[in-house]
């Protein structure tokens, strides 16, 4: 739903509740009546939601309590990400970049400002099974944020293709998921081929399904 | 701060639709709040505080993941780690930072305490909240049954 027609189907109704106590209001009343009545199960996006605005302060974003004093001396995001690369999707910055370009300095060490990360540049290939783009888990952009421990061996045995990972498995949370789609970028149209990034070789096409190949009817 | 309900005075009644219709549009389930907020709410509201908010990309701008998950404990599960303020002056989570040294410290309550009263514990905007119907699982659930390893990486 857009902001408008959100804004339309939440507001008029209590607006209308609130003029019908106004015996001075009758033409609200009455022009609102007249409009041809589409049916609420027939509205054009039953289950689309688009954010009505991207980073909003905090006093704004529904979950910081703006009658609490201090939420108003919180930073902006806005604030903070002016000058830094975008994206469409998650926090809409590319952090990855914005650390490759020096735009940023996180601290490795708590303390020490200085500690270097550990970074090892292995790239892992995953072949996927359908039409997608193989995917290619890059060790860099990972161990410049993470340590060794976060992912071995709770999430994934560290030996290439012990692990099995599924779509379905990451939408639920786990595998890349649980990370990606909570802190690191979602899944989401415009982010499939960050992993997704290794075109398939030329002339492949998806195997057929079983159901395909023994079909009685064709 | 909600206007009295008056009902001789329309302008009143206007913005009492009005806020409530807003009010509506921007409860909990709706927030617009930043990618990876997590509200942490297993105890506070209970103990009549606000829930506390964690602002990730805030702290992501000058802390690498792995200062916060590997060194500091932090497990990866929102409200999984049965943070307390006595944890807190003892150093530890919030309190390994929050000290008065690194970061401003622990009396100022409402800064972490910012969250609307009720709010519970979550992360915001994960792709599994963003969901309109829970994930499909896929027909061989081996890893979906949670398959664990041990330290040698033996499937127990
Ligand atoms: C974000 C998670 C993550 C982090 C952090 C991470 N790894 Fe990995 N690692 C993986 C994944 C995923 C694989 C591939 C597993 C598979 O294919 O089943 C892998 C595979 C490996 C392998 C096996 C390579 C092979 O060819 O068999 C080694 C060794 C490894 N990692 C070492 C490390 C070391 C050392 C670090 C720290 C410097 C590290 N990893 C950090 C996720 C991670
Ligand atoms: C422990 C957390 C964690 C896990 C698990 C994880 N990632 Fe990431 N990943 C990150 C972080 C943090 C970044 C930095 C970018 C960001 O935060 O959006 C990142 C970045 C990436 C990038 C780099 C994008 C770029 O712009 O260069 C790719 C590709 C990626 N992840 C793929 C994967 C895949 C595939 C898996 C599963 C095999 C996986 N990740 C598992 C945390 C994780
Ligand atoms: C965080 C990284 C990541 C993102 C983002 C991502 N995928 Fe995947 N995808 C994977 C991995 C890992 C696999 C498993 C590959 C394998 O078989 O080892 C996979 C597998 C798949 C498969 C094969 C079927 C299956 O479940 O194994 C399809 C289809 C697929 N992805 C589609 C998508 C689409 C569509 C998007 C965007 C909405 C997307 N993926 C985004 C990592 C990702
Ligand atoms: C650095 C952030 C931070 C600051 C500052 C802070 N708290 Fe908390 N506090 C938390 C977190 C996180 C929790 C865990 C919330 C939960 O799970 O409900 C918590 C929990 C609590 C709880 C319930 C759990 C318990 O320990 O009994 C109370 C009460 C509380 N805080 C009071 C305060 C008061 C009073 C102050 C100021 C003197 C304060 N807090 C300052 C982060 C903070
Ligand atoms: C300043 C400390 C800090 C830093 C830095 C930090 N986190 Fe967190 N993270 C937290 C806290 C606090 C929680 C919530 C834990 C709780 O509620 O008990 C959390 C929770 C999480 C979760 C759990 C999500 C779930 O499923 O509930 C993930 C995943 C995560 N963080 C990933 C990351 C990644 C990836 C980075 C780096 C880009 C990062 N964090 C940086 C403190 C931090
Ligand atoms: C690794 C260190 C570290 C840890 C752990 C940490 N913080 Fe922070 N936090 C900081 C620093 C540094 C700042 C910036 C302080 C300043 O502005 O002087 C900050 C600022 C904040 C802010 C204010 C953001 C703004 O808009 O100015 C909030 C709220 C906050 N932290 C909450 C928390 C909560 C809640 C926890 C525990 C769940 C926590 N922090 C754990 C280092 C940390």
């Amino acid at each position: 739903m857009n902001i408008t027609a959100r804004f339309t189907a939440l507001a008029l109704p209590a607006l209308l509740a609130g003029s019908a106590l106004l015996a001075n209001a009758p033409a609200l009343a009455a022009g609102a009546a007249s409009a041809p009545a589409v049916s609420d199960a027939n509205i054009f996006n039953r289950n689309l939601k688009k954010d009505a605005e991207v980073n909003p302060p905090p006093w704004e974003d529904g979950i910081h309590d703006p009658e609490n004093e201090a939420t108003h001396a919180l930073q902006p995001p806005k604030e903070a990400y002016a000058g830094l690369p975008t994206t469409t999707f998650g926090n809409h910055i590319d952090w990855v970049k914005a650390l490759d370009d020096g735009l940023l300095r996180p601290r490795w060490d708590r303390i020490n400002s200085n500690e270097e990360p550990f970074v090892m540049d292995l790239d892992i290939v995953r072949p996927v099974k359908a039409s997608m783009p193989d995917v290619v888990f890059p060790h860099r952009q990972h161990t410049e944020w993470l340590f060794c421990s976060n992912c071995h061996p709770a999430i994934f045995v560290p030996q290439k293709g012990a692990n099995q990972i599924s779509m379905s498995a990451i939408l639920l949370g786990q595998k890349c998921g649980v990370c990606h789609g909570k802190v690191s970028f979602p899944i989401t149209t415009a982010s499939c081929k960050k992993c997704h990034s290794k075109a398939k070789p030329e002339g492949w096409s998806p195997p057929l399904s079983d159901a395909t190949l023994k079909n009685p009817w064709k | 701060m909600s206007p009295k309900i008056e009902r001789k005075h329309p302008v009143n009644a206007l913005i009492l639709g009005l806020l409530v219709s807003l009010g509506l549009w921007i409860a909990p389930q709706d927030s617009q709040a930043e990618y990876a907020d997590v509200v942490i709410n297993n105890y506070a509201d209970a103990a009549g505080m606000r829930p506390a908010v964690f602002p990730h990309w805030f702290h992501r701008i000058r802390f690498r993941c792995k200062v916060c998950h590997a060194d500091l404990g932090f497990q990866f599960k929102a409200g999984g780690n049965k943070i307390t303020m006595a944890k807190i002056i003892d150093g530890q989570f919030c309190g390994a930072c929050h000290n008065g040294e690194i970061a401003w410290s622990v009396e100022n309550c409402a800064m972490c305490h910012s969250g609307i009263p009720g709010t519970p514990t979550h992360f915001h905007g994960s792709t599994l909240q963003r969901l309109i119907a829970p994930a499909y699982k896929p027909l061989d659930t081996k890893e979906t049954a949670g398959v664990k390893y041990d330290e040698n990486n033996q499937k127990k």
